[in-house]
């Protein structure tokens, strides 16, 4: 081929959509007097049809589903923002349980001072709570922390927490004997006696209804 | 169709990964054309393209959304095809049966500058002549060829998609026209 290269920069730009005015008239001009150009450039546009006309294939069926199935773990912190969007009661007794319980073990590590309930003719001698021998003692004693060594009546319960008791013969307890030493008992005994208070509550509401 | 996109990956930003299937199923067909045409395999295409989508999710953060989300899949997938072919080189096998056709053997290959026999050009549907003839060429000259051919997409997209300048898209463009036109010429 003895023609100069330009034409075949012009074919290729012509393609591209990229040909200035004069010169795709410079190239059309040629064409017509070189049939070796021609040829060239019909063989261009063949190729392009060929490329072309290959037919549009399509992704095979379960294309998207393994993808999906591939995708790595959605975060964690979405996951659980996401549970708690769709279960929102759910997440509030959750949070009421957690709060709750860290304020139960707060109360009880704060908690590890001596301290009994304050009722008269009680007898209190290094860390131990004594009820007396003849004594006769009305309502509950609670022991924090302390003995309680019971020679006389309680017409009551006595409960002793993180402590021991003694009850001596001629001792006497009407009421109940609690001794509560290990963190569940306590959170327990701390259950009962809210329930016991707001049941008691309700039973005085009644009675001032009626 | 970009703001569609553009919604269903501010959903996928937020965690939500149902969204992200809303995407792939807008860009399936043409991901997997484009790996199919790039590497004239079927199962390599879906391979490559479902990879391709796998990490435009994991990188989903740091597309840019001013951007058009298909030039940043075709980025990828295009990137991965490439990839895949460079690696697939050695694994050439000159008694391995050319993938489409019964009874080729790679050894029919080296002779390809050569004109092929008629019966067995008869013999092959003239669209696997051409997948052929497009997989046979140097893969950045195929690239071009693809995204633009098949593809349809303008030099401008091509050039953002393969981070070259307009200019080198052309030279590419014109060197791999002339040279499916050899190779084309005779059917």
């Amino acid at each position: 081929m003895s023609c100069p290269e330009k034409y075949i920069a012009y074919m290729h730009e012509f393609l591209d959509e990229d040909i200035s005015k004069e010169n795709e008239q410079e190239l059309r001009d040629h064409l017509r007097t070189c049939p070796s150009c021609e040829q060239h450039f019909k063989e261009l546009k063949k190729a392009i049809a060929f490329v072309q006309s290959t037919a549009h294939i399509k992704a095979p069926d379960n294309f998207t589903m393994g993808i999906m199935a591939n995708l790595p773990k959605e975060d964690k912190k979405i996951e659980v923002s996401r549970w708690l969007k769709h279960h929102p009661l759910l997440a509030a007794a959750s949070l009421f349980i957690v709060l709750m319980a860290g304020s139960l073990f707060t109360s009880w590590n704060q908690d590890d001072q001596f301290s009994f309930s304050k009722q008269p003719n009680l007898v209190v001698e290094n860390n131990t709570v004594i009820v007396p021998e003849g004594e006769v003692v009305t309502g509950d004693i609670v022991v924090r922390n302390g003995k309680v060594q019971i020679e006389g009546e309680v017409q009551g319960d006595v409960t002793v927490i993180n402590g021991e008791k003694y009850l001596a013969s001629a001792g006497h307890v009407t009421g109940e004997i609690r001794e509560v030493d290990a963190l569940f008992e306590w959170i327990w005994y701390h259950i009962k006696t809210t329930a016991q208070e707001t049941l008691n509550l309700e039973d005085e509401q009644e009675q001032s209804l009626q | 169709m970009e703001t569609i996109v553009n919604a269903r990956i501010k959903q996928v930003l937020k965690g939500d990964q149902n969204a992200y299937g809303e995407i792939v199923e807008l860009y399936k067909d043409k991901i997997f054309q484009l790996c199919y045409r790039m590497l004239g395999n079927r199962h390599e295409a879906e391979d490559v393209a479902q990879e391709a989508f796998i990490r435009a999710y994991i990188n989903i953060h740091g597309f840019n959304q001013s951007k058009k989300f298909s030039s940043w899949i075709y980025r990828i997938a295009t990137n991965l095809c490439i990839d895949r072919i460079r690696k697939k080189k050695p694994d050439y096998f000159l008694d391995a049966e050319v993938p489409g056709t019964e009874g080729l053997t790679m050894y029919s290959q080296i002779a390809s500058d050569t004109d092929m026999p008629e019966d067995q050009l008869a013999r092959m549907e003239l669209q696997e002549v051409v997948q052929k003839e497009i997989s046979n060429l140097p893969e950045k000259y195929r690239a071009v060829i693809v995204l633009k051919y098949i593809e349809e997409l303008s030099l401008n997209e091509i050039s953002e998609i393969l981070d070259l300048p307009l200019g080198t898209v052309k030279t590419r463009m014109h060197r791999g026209r002339e040279n499916l036109r050899k190779r084309l010429k005779n059917l």
